[in-house]
């Protein structure tokens, strides 16, 4: 048997439909996890922040569950919401839940008391305070969150292969499976440089974004 | 209701309790396997972790050894490892070590950079040497968030273990895979439910830890216990 080379060019140029077929499944699963969460830790974070008394019990929770490993919380689902997106979603959209809720808390508490005095003085009532005045300078943290929401999701997404979704965890299971290099090395190496043009794209979007946050 | 039942009714059958297969060795497969990679680790992180904050060189390059490790899908890590080393522990053994170093450099070089210069210039006109200060004044000063990230690198490492099973390994997670793979779906979940505790379990005996490692008097002085650990999950 020859030796399987860790690329095989020939072999890779007639395959690239699979890679960009996974690319784009990956990319669709990362969107959507990193969406809902965000739609839905915006307004929990603000209420953590705003009903303080939640701020600590809504952290501990999301920490524990934080905690569980991916493959564990998959199989834990896979009973219930069967082999597939739900599974892989649920779990997805919970860890990058955790991570931004933490952020949009974290975000809100560093606004300077000065600034909400301020605020209070000029006369805004509490909702427009927390859109045009709380939250625009929270953003900067909110950005950091989602970065390190996305570039999580799109590790974990690898790992939902096990449970038959997996975008380019499929063909690094694939290789595995038939004990075939390029798609092993290819994917894993697809999957780091999505992650990073994600971060990147994400870093440009804030700086373009966020004037008034130039400095750090 | 039913995979419930199914579920206690696994955990309490007698044969899922010995042998090469049962509860007991697999955990202590898991533990095991766990606690090497994460020591390895710490014993690589660390040093260069404190010494980086230290002497505050590098920040840059401590920082974003985290952010490159988030990006590395563990999965696919294990899987190369396996392809370089065949089968047996090595690769696991490497992969999980690899998994574990980012988080407890990054952690460590933050908290040696976040000792307070006041501070150190104290040790300094106290007579202490440059060894001593590190030892005695910055590095009880550090360990609470060095032990975060100790404690990120563990969970990690004990989560990314279970996929090990896909390459042959041990551990809990061979329950995880096999219950996979013959649609045992009392078995997956049982080992799933293993795995998660594990997972917990880690985490509150690291903190038990760090209670134990921190100064009292440090204890004190921060009260409010600052959540500034990297953020780190791959598995």
């Amino acid at each position: 048997m020859p030796v399987d080379p860790w690329i095989n060019w020939d072999w890779l140029s007639t395959h690239v439909h699979l890679f960009l077929a996974a690319l784009q499944e990956h990319v669709t699963l990362t969107l959507i996890a990193v969406g809902v969460a965000l739609a839905i830790s915006l307004p929990l974070g603000v209420i953590a922040h705003r009903w303080h008394a939640l701020r600590n019990p809504v952290l501990t929770v999301f920490g524990i569950f934080y905690t569980i490993p991916s493959i564990a919380l998959f199989s834990l689902l896979v009973p219930y919401t069967g082999l597939g997106t739900l599974t892989a979603e649920i779990g997805l959209v919970g860890y990058a839940v955790l991570i931004l809720v933490r952020n949009v808390v974290v975000g809100l508490e560093a606004v300077p008391a000065d600034i909400l005095d301020a605020a209070n003085g000029m006369g805004y009532r509490p909702m427009v305070r927390l859109l045009r005045v709380e939250l625009p300078l929270a953003l900067p943290s909110i950005f950091a969150g989602i970065r390190i929401a996305t570039v999580t999701t799109i590790g974990l997404v690898t790992i939902t292969a096990v449970i038959g979704m997996g975008g380019l965890g499929e063909l690094i299971l694939e290789g595995l499976v038939n004990n075939f290099h390029t798609p092993l090395v290819v994917a894993t190496v697809l999957s780091v440089v999505l992650a990073l043009v994600a971060d990147l794209t994400l870093a440009a979007t804030q700086r373009l974004s966020l004037p008034w946050a130039r400095t750090a | 209701m039913s995979t419930l039942a199914n579920v206690l009714r696994w955990f309490l059958d007698p044969v899922h309790w010995s042998g090469s297969d049962g509860i007991p060795t697999r955990l202590v497969q898991h533990i095991q396997l766990s606690a090497e990679c994460v020591l390895i680790g710490a014993l690589i992180a660390l040093p260069i972790g404190i010494l980086l904050g230290h002497y505050g060189r590098f920040g840059n390059l401590a920082i974003n050894v985290s952010n490159v490790g988030r990006a590395v899908p563990s999965f696919g890590i294990l899987v190369i490892a396996f392809q370089i080393f065949g089968l047996g522990d090595l690769p696991i053994i490497i992969s999980l070590t690899a998994l574990a170093i980012p988080p407890m450099v990054t952690n460590s070089y933050v908290a040696l950079r976040e000792v307070d210069a006041d501070i150190k210039e104290a040790a300094r006109g106290m007579g202490y040497r440059e060894f001593a200060q590190v030892l005695r004044v910055e590095l009880p000063l550090a360990v609470p968030l060095i032990m975060a990230g100790v404690r990120t690198s563990a969970v990690q490492v004990v989560a990314t273990a279970t996929l090990a099973a896909l390459i042959a390994g041990g551990g809990l997670g061979r329950y995880v895979i096999d219950g996979l793979d013959q649609q045992d779906y009392t078995k997956l979940f049982a080992g799933a439910i293993l795995v998660a505790l594990l997972a917990l379990a880690t985490e509150l005996a690291l903190a038990a830890l760090e209670r134990v490692l921190v100064p009292r008097g440090i204890r004190l002085l921060r009260a409010p216990k600052a959540q500034r650990a990297t953020t780190f999950k791959v598995a």
